[in-house]
C-alpha cells in the first residue's frame, strides 16, 4: 500500500479512525433484515480500589445454547493505562476494541503524547454511538473501560449503553447477561480503600457466583485450565493477574461451597 | 511566444541538489548506531519538544534532520502507512525496508519535479529480533536509500562527524559508551555536549511489542559521566 499523503486542509491529522474513513477502508453501513446468530461475549466487570482499578472477564462466549468459545479474551489492554472489557456480539466487539486500542497508539505516536483517560473514554463512547445501526438489528455491543489516571492519580472506570451514552461510576460496573448477579456480589463486598489483593478476589468472587447461575458466564475451567482474565491498573500501568495467583482463590471458593 | 531558456538536466540536478544540500547542513547532526542491545539514535536538539526522533511502529523508530516541518510531515505519513498496513494485514506485515522504499519515492518525486526540493534527509532504523536482522536505511535529499551496518551520520558537517566516529576508540558495545562517543563526535574536539542539548532514542531488543523508548535527560547525564 502506497504512503497516504494529505494536503493540509484535508489532513485526517492524529485521528486513526478518520484516517481509514479517508482511505476508503470502513465498509459502507449497510441495513440487513432478519437476524444472524452469532457469539455473543458475557461477564465482565470492574471495581476501584486504593490504588487503581481490577478488571475481569470470563472466558466464555455462546451462540444461543451452544459454548462456542471457551478461551475468549474480552478484557484487553488497550494502551499502557487503560484496557476495555466487552459483552455483546463478539465480532464488532472485537473490531472495536482492534480500532480503539490502534486510535490510542496512533494518537499517541504522531502527537508524541498520551490521550487523557476523559479523551479515551470519549472515543470510545462514539465509536458505541457509530454501531447503533448495528445495535438496532440485534448486535449491540456493550463495553466497560477502565484505566488509571495519571493527572488525579486515581482509577476510574465507565461504562456506556448502546446509544454511545457513557456514565462514569465511582465503585464498580458490571457488564453482560451474568452482570446483575455479579454485580450485587461486588456492591456486598465493595470498600472505598480495598487492598489489591482483596479486589482481586472480590472481582473472581464475582465471575464465579455470575458463572454459578448464568449458564452464558463461564466459571474457571481448572480441566482446560482456562482461568477468567483480571488484570490491576494502576500508577505502574496494566498488569495482568498470573493463573497461578487466581487458581487458589478459586480453589478457595470451591472448599467454602464444599464445607457449607 | 517566448522560448524559456535552456539549461542542462546536469545544471538544474546539479543546483537543486546544492540547494538542498545547504539548507540540511544549516541544522544540527544526528548519529543512529548499533549498540549490544539494539540501535542508538542521539541528536543534537536545543529543543524538549520539537522532536528529531520518533516512534513509527512495534519495532521501527523515524529520524530525520534539515527543515522541521518537511521532516515532520513525512514523520506522519509514515507512522499513517505502518498503522494502516498493521490494521489491515498483521502488525508483523509492517517492514523498515518497505517504508525506506517508500520514502524514497516521495522524496525522490519532490526532488525531480517540485520547484523546491525537500532540504531534508531521514532515517528509519529497525530493530530485529536477532542483532543480524538490525537495519538502517538512510534517505537522503534526492530520494536515494542506502543502506548502513554499523552506524550513520544525518545532517550538519557530516563528513567530518564520520571521520570524528570512524577514529574514536571502541572500548565496549554497551549504551552507555555508544552515547558517549556519538554524543563526542557531534560535539568535536572544541565544545563539549551536555544533556539539555542531546536528545536521545532507542530501539532495544526486548521482548516488549514497542521497542521505542525515549532516554530521559537525567539518564543522559549519568551516561556522559
Amino acid at each position: 500500500m502506497s504512503m497516504p499523503l494529505f494536503t493540509p486542509s484535508n489532513d485526517p491529522g492524529s485521528n486513526f479512525v478518520e484516517l481509514v474513513k479517508r482511505v476508503g477502508l470502513t465498509p459502507p453501513h449497510e441495513t440487513w433484515s432478519g437476524s444472524v446468530d452469532v457469539p455473543h461475549a458475557t461477564t465482565c466487570v470492574a471495581l476501584r480500589f486504593s490504588h487503581g482499578v481490577v478488571i475481569a472477564g470470563d472466558r466464555r462466549a455462546t451462540s444461543g445454547n451452544i459454548i462456542s468459545h471457551r478461551a475468549m479474551e474480552k478484557v484487553v489492554q488497550t494502551d499502557h493505562y487503560s484496557a476495555v472489557a466487552i459483552s455483546g456480539a463478539a465480532g464488532p466487539a472485537m473490531d472495536m476494541i482492534k480500532l480503539f486500542s490502534l486510535t490510542l497508539e496512533h494518537f499517541e505516536k504522531m502527537e508524541g503524547r498520551l490521550l487523557s483517560l476523559e479523551g479515551k473514554a470519549n472515543q470510545l463512547s462514539i465509536m458505541v454511538r457509530n454501531n447503533l445501526p448495528a445495535a438496532m438489528q440485534g448486535l449491540v455491543v456493550m463495553p466497560l473501560f477502565a484505566g488509571y489516571d495519571d493527572v488525579d492519580q486515581q482509577g476510574r472506570i465507565w461504562d456506556y449503553d448502546a446509544t454511545g451514552g457513557r456514565y462514569e461510576e465511582r465503585e464498580f460496573v458490571t457488564i453482560g447477561s451474568g452482570g446483575t448477579l455479579a454485580g450485587t456480589v461486588i456492591k456486598v463486598g465493595w470498600r472505598s480503600e480495598l487492598s489489591r489483593d482483596a479486589a482481586v478476589t472480590l472481582a473472581c468472587k464475582s465471575l464465579w457466583e455470575a458463572a454459578d447461575s448464568d449458564s452464558a458466564t463461564g466459571g474457571p475451567d481448572a480441566l482446560r485450565a482456562v482461568y477468567p482474565i483480571v488484570a490491576t491498573i494502576t500508577n505502574e500501568g496494566w498488569s495482568r493477574v498470573d493463573d497461578t495467583e487466581l487458581s487458589p482463590i478459586f480453589e478457595s471458593f470451591a472448599e467454602e461451597m464444599r464445607s457449607r | 511566444m517566448s522560448m524559456p531558456f535552456y539549461v542542462p538536466p546536469e545544471q538544474l540536478v546539479k543546483d537543486k541538489a546544492d540547494f538542498a544540500r545547504k539548507g540540511i547542513s544549516r541544522g544540527r547532526a544526528l548519529i543512529a548506531m548499533r549498540y549490544d542491545g539494539g540501535i542508538v539514535l542521539v541528536a543534537e536538539n536545543a529543543s524538549n519538544t520539537l522532536r528529531k526522533i520518533s516512534e513509527i511502529y512495534d519495532r521501527i523508530a523515524f529520524a530525520g534532520v534539515g527543515k522541521y516541518n518537511e521532516f515532520d510531515s513525512l514523520r506522519q505519513s509514515g507512522i499513517r502507512a505502518a498503522d494502516l498496513t498493521g490494521y489491515q494485514f498483521s502488525r508483523r506485515d509492517v517492514d523498515g525496508r518497505s517504508l525506506a522504499n517508500q520514502y524514497g519515492q516521495i522524496i525522490g518525486q519532490a526532488f525531480t519535479h517540485e520547484s523546491k526540493p525537500l532540504e531534508v534527509e531521514i532515517l528509519i532504523a529497525e530493530v530485529g529480533i536477532t542483532a543480524e536482522s538490525d537495519c538502517m536505511y538512510h534517505i537522503s535529499f534526492d530520494g536515494t536509500v542506502s543502506d548502513e551496518k554499523a552506524f550513520c551520520v544525518l545532517g550538519g558537517d557530516d563528513a567530518s562527524i564520520t571521520t570524528r566516529l570512524q577514529e574514536s576508540t571502541v572500548t565496549d558495545s554497551t549504551l552507555k559508551s555508544s552515547v558517549q562517543r556519538a554524543a563526542a563526535a557531534l560535539a568535536g574536539s572544541d565544545r563539549t555536549l551536555s544533556a539539555d542539548d542531546l536528545e536521545v532514542a532507542i530501539l532495544s531488543r526486548t521482548s516488549q511489542r514497542r521497542c521505542f523508548s525515549r532516554v530521559t535527560d537525567a539518564d543522559i547525564s549519568e551516561m556522559l559521566s
